[in-house]
């Protein structure tokens, strides 16, 4: 079959996908007075629309959007509108930068490509979220991949600018932040400061600062608008954590309440230093080795470490670390499908909440489905495949027999997918005890955690151990 | 992990297609349902409720029980699992009664029922020779006749979203067809006879059962010329054939014969109350013979040859099902339509009784039973384009002659389940699965037979793009017009025209090939 077809096909199949999931409830359907996040997209439609007045969208239902009156306002015709417009924003931003990123991935068949196509539009976790529970997180990701897709391919103005977008669409984009900037400054540093670095390194931050202020302008107006702008994005009053999440801080607390120990800014000073701690090695081998293999697992770890020891993270924040995980699917597909499957799991109790049970289950399941064979993950665990030959060989200088890790790999994949299965079913079918309510979400989130940890630490090996081989390997980017 | 990596990665392909496609009915869960939802659930209801003397006499709600007895079994057996989900949709009073678990229930019910459909599909890739096929796993036959019969739009889109138990129904229908092939005459025959006890629809398809069992079932040889060879008559074959189906027919009528309702019975299975066309014309030949009395009685009044007194005013494309009168053609009755449809069918009939072909000449005049039909039918549904568009899959990846038929067949007989789904939700799902069939669909089959003569001609693409034009008319200009107060039933009537003559130019095509195939002496063996 020609390749366009076939991708025709694929991007069909994700587009029925994620339309099948917004049938269903969103958050806070008919929950008053708080609602959740899809009357937050409402009300920040009545606030933008109606002060100060714009023109645009005067032809819509005006009672969608009438300033107070429209608190709340639930009807099947504007659940259409909204889902319509998340549809609209995936098609235009995000799914080009998937095709054409999987279209410019070397050394891999056409049928593979289109594969990967498949999966990653197949992840669950975003569906879910955009779709179900309504947000627009297919923007800024989309921006971030499109900065992604610029910077690898060498256009870095563009690529620049893209993820200044992405981040002045949504400041959780600043998870990405620094591998961008570690990767660019380390590219301007190869081409060496005296000469050709020098402009570049001029020309990005020009690019940067006039995208920023041009989507600032508005609100410089006055200094106490900006600060107010900035208090709302940083709302660092609400505390190291907020409900359930699978990071280190949440789950510490089930032994230790540092939130009532501490006081707030010794816990900001806490969470960041053991978040510059963990992404410090790898964003430095970044700076001094840019390349754009190293630049995707970068961000990996990056926003890794930023979900688990940073300040005020919500558990959709994971969808910042699967983006950069989905695009290293094509070079480690069983640690990156375990990795997805952990992620969407992670944010079961929220899902649960909204009533999208049944779409988990059958998202989650048809995108393992894919994965399983499109990538044939499981014949792929042998130590070079999971990228730890490096590694494994260092350690055998010490440890002659250290040669079951593979084996401990696979055995520890079947304990986390069976654990994950029991919980889910023991979360839908049981009712927790008395004393304990949350005993589930904590559970989930405990067990997640767990399983991020060792993620961090399979990442980071990846990238330390990746500079021995990285002269001489010649296909690594 | 090895075990799982060959199961899950290796081979198993059909296993992958079959679970992909279950799991997308589980997502189209929450979606629109129709009347058919409230039916069944009432069907449910009488047969749990009541004693089976009362079965075929509940007249509480509208919709009775129109189907024959094995089915009414079949949802006596479905109800007996319901009580676990909601009891309250037991309850005959309740009428409309919707609530979540009883949608958990019915559609659950559907596609866990599906799964006869899956086993038939694996059956019938088995019938395939996939001699012709490239190494590449999309390339081969069976795979390309598996995706089309498992990820079916048209049976998609009626099963799970409109909601109807089509699946394992033709699950039955392409396993006796499968069995036929497999030279398993009985079964095959056995199949047939419980299907048709399931829905009469099928009897539609009945004459090519038929004729083709006594032709080449019970005349064990054919002589060298491949006309029939008398003396070869089997007395034992007919009348085991002959007892399988009595057998069926007595396991599901007898009851009613012993309780003297039988009469009451046929009259709920055959309404000819109901009007020649159902609301929304089917796409056949009286839609064409409709428009066209339409068109003449609009010229005729323009020309004043036409008394505007004497016109009925009911227009036959409201939505109400009626008795109707045409204005300048001859009315239709019911006998009229029979004798056309047995006029159409007579051709192919003959054709398999004097140019046996083995089971692919059975199967191509199966077809044409079904399309014959569906096109010279009373009351016939739009639905019912599925019975001849799902065996004709099976054809398709055979010849290039016939993949041409089936895709303009399938394409335009897909276009027209559209009117079944109208609400603005399912719009995109309904636009995004028929793209993806379609695409799918011309792709592969293009792809498996690029060496021969193009697909199409240069006629038949244009009428084929010209679908596009005609949804995006229906369905995002039309309703924002002035005229959709005064003609709301232009998109139907348009919709149903504009299809009447792609299947009816379908039909006319296999008929050619069908009468002009050379008989089996000089064939290749099937």
């Amino acid at each position: 079959m020609e390749k366009w077809n076939l991708m025709a096909v694929v991007v069909l199949l994700g587009l029925t996908v994620r339309w099948t999931v917004s049938l269903n409830s969103y958050s806070g359907a008919g929950k008053p007075p708080m609602f959740g996040d899809y009357e937050a997209q409402r009300h920040w439609q009545e606030i933008t629309f109606n002060l100060p007045v714009k023109q645009c969208a005067k032809f819509i239902n005006p009672d969608w959007i009438a300033l107070h009156s429209s608190r709340g306002y639930e009807s099947q015709s504007h659940k259409l509108f909204m889902r319509t417009t998340v549809l609209i924003a995936d098609l235009l931003i995000y799914i080009p930068a998937v095709i054409l990123y999987c279209c410019c991935l070397k050394e891999i068949s056409t049928k593979k490509k289109i594969a990967n196509v498949l999966c990653i539009l197949l992840y669950p976790g975003l569906i879910l979220i955009d779709y179900g529970h309504f947000q627009y997180n297919s923007v800024s990701l989309g921006f971030a991949l499109w900065g992604v897709l610029g910077v690898s391919c060498d256009w870095d103005l563009l690529g620049s600018l893209a993820f200044c977008l992405a981040i002045n669409y949504k400041q959780m984009e600043l998870y990405h932040s620094l591998p961008f900037f570690c990767f660019l400054l380390g590219k301007c540093f190869k081409k060496g400061l005296k000469g050709e670095g020098f402009v570049l390194l001029i020309k990005l931050s020009c690019t940067v600062v006039a995208s920023f202020i041009l989507c600032w302008l508005p609100f410089f107006t006055e200094r106490e608008q900006t600060l107010q702008v900035l208090r709302r994005l940083f709302p660092v009053d609400r505390g190291l954590f907020e409900d359930k999440v699978a990071n280190i801080w949440c789950s510490f607390s089930i032994f230790l309440k540092i939130k009532d120990i501490l006081p707030r800014h010794i816990q900001i000073i806490i969470s960041f230093c053991f978040t510059l701690l963990s992404l410090l090695p790898a964003c430095i081998k970044l700076t001094l080795q840019p390349s754009p293999r190293g630049f995707r697992f970068t961000l990996v770890s990056c926003a890794l470490s930023f979900f688990l020891f940073s300040f005020q993270v919500h558990e959709k924040s994971i969808l910042l670390v699967s983006l950069p995980v989905c695009l290293v699917l094509s070079e480690i597909p069983f640690m990156s499908t375990w990795f997805l499957l952990v992620s969407t799991f992670s944010m079961l109790p929220l899902l649960l909440k909204d009533e999208l049970l049944i779409p988990s289950v059958v998202t989650t399941m048809a995108f393992f489905i894919a994965c399983a064979t499109s990538f044939s993950i499981f014949e792929k665990t042998s130590e070079e495949e999971l990228q730890l030959k490096s590694f494994s060989i260092s350690v055998r200088k010490y440890l002659p027999c250290f040669t079951f890790l593979p084996r401990i790999i696979q055995y520890l994949f079947l304990i986390s997918v069976i654990t994950m299965a029991l919980l889910t079913l023991i979360t839908v079918t049981l009712e927790p005890p008395q004393k304990l309510p949350d005993l589930f979400s904590v559970l989930i989130c405990f067990l997640s955690c767990l399983n991020f940890l060792f993620f961090l630490v399979y990442f980071n090996i990846i990238i330390m151990w990746d500079s021995k081989n990285g002269r001489n390997q010649k296909k690594t980017n | 992990m090895a075990a799982v990596g060959i199961a899950a990665g290796g081979g198993n392909w059909f296993s992958a297609l079959a679970l992909g496609v279950t799991l997308l009915k589980c997502l189209l869960i929450p979606t629109y349902h129709s009347t058919d939802f409230e039916v069944h659930r009432n069907w449910l209801a009488i047969t749990h409720s009541l004693p089976v003397s009362q079965w075929y006499y509940e007249a509480t709600s509208e919709w009775t029980l129109d189907y024959p007895p094995f089915f009414a079994w079949f949802e006596y057996a479905l109800s007996h699992v319901a009580k676990y989900f909601d009891q309250e949709m037991l309850n005959v009073h309740n009428l409309n009664y919707s609530s979540s678990r009883t949608l958990l229930f019915q559609r659950f019910s559907v596609i866990f029922t599906d799964v006869l459909f899956v086993y038939a599909v694996h059956e019938c890739c088995k019938c395939i020779d996939g001699k012709k096929a490239g190494k590449e796993l999309t390339e081969k036959p069976k795979f390309i006749l598996s995706v089309l019969l498992l990820w079916n739009f048209g049976l998609l889109i009626v099963d799970h979203i409109h909601f109807q138990y089509n699946g394992f129904l033709f699950g039955l229908m392409l396993l006796s067809v499968a069995r036929l092939f497999q030279k398993r005459h009985m079964e095959g025959a056995f199949l047939f006879a419980v299907l048709l006890h399931f829905k009469h629809i099928y009897l539609y398809v009945a004459p090519a059962y038929g004729v083709y069992l006594l032709r080449s079932y019970c005349f064990t040889a054919n002589k060298p010329d491949g006309s029939v060879r008398w003396n070869s008559f089997s007395f034992v074959r007919l009348i085991s054939l002959g007892l399988v189906v009595f057998l069926v027919s007595a396991l599901s009528l007898g009851p009613f014969l012993a309780l003297n309702q039988l009469p009451q019975v046929l009259s709920r299975l055959f309404p000819f109350k109901r009007g020649l066309c159902h609301a929304y014309w089917a796409p056949n030949f009286w839609a064409l013979y409709n428009a066209l009395d339409k068109v003449l009685s609009v010229i005729g009044l323009k020309l004043k040859l036409l008394d505007p007194n004497k016109i009925p005013k009911a227009s036959m494309t409201s939505g109400l099902v009626q008795q109707f009168q045409h204005t300048v053609l001859p009315s239709v009755t019911p006998l009229a339509t029979l004798i056309c449809t047995l006029m159409a069918i007579l051709p192919s009939v003959f054709c398999l009784w004097f140019k046996p072909q083995g089971p692919r000449g059975f199967l191509r005049c199966l077809i044409l039973c079904a399309l014959s039909s569906f096109l010279f039918g009373w009351h016939v549904h739009e639905k019912a384009i599925l019975l001849a568009v799902l065996p004709m899959s099976l054809l398709s990846v055979g010849k290039a002659g016939d993949a041409s038929i089936f895709l303009i067949l399938s394409t335009t007989g897909h276009y027209s389940l559209f009117p079944l789904l109208f609400t603005a939700p399912e719009l995109p799902i309904k636009i995004l699965l028929m793209l993806l069939f379609t695409i799918y669909s011309i792709s592969s089959l293009k792809t498996l037979f690029r060496k021969e003569k193009p697909l199409f001609n240069w006629m038949e693409t244009f009428y084929l793009l010209g679908l596009g034009p005609l949804e995006v008319f229906c369905e995002f200009i039309f309703p924002f017009t002035s005229w959709k107060l005064k003609y709301p039933f232009i998109p139907l009537l348009l919709t149903s025209v504009y299809c009447a003559v792609g299947i009816t130019y379908a039909w006319f095509k296999l008929y050619v090939s069908v009468l002009t195939d050379p008989p089996v002496g000089k064939t290749k063996k099937q």
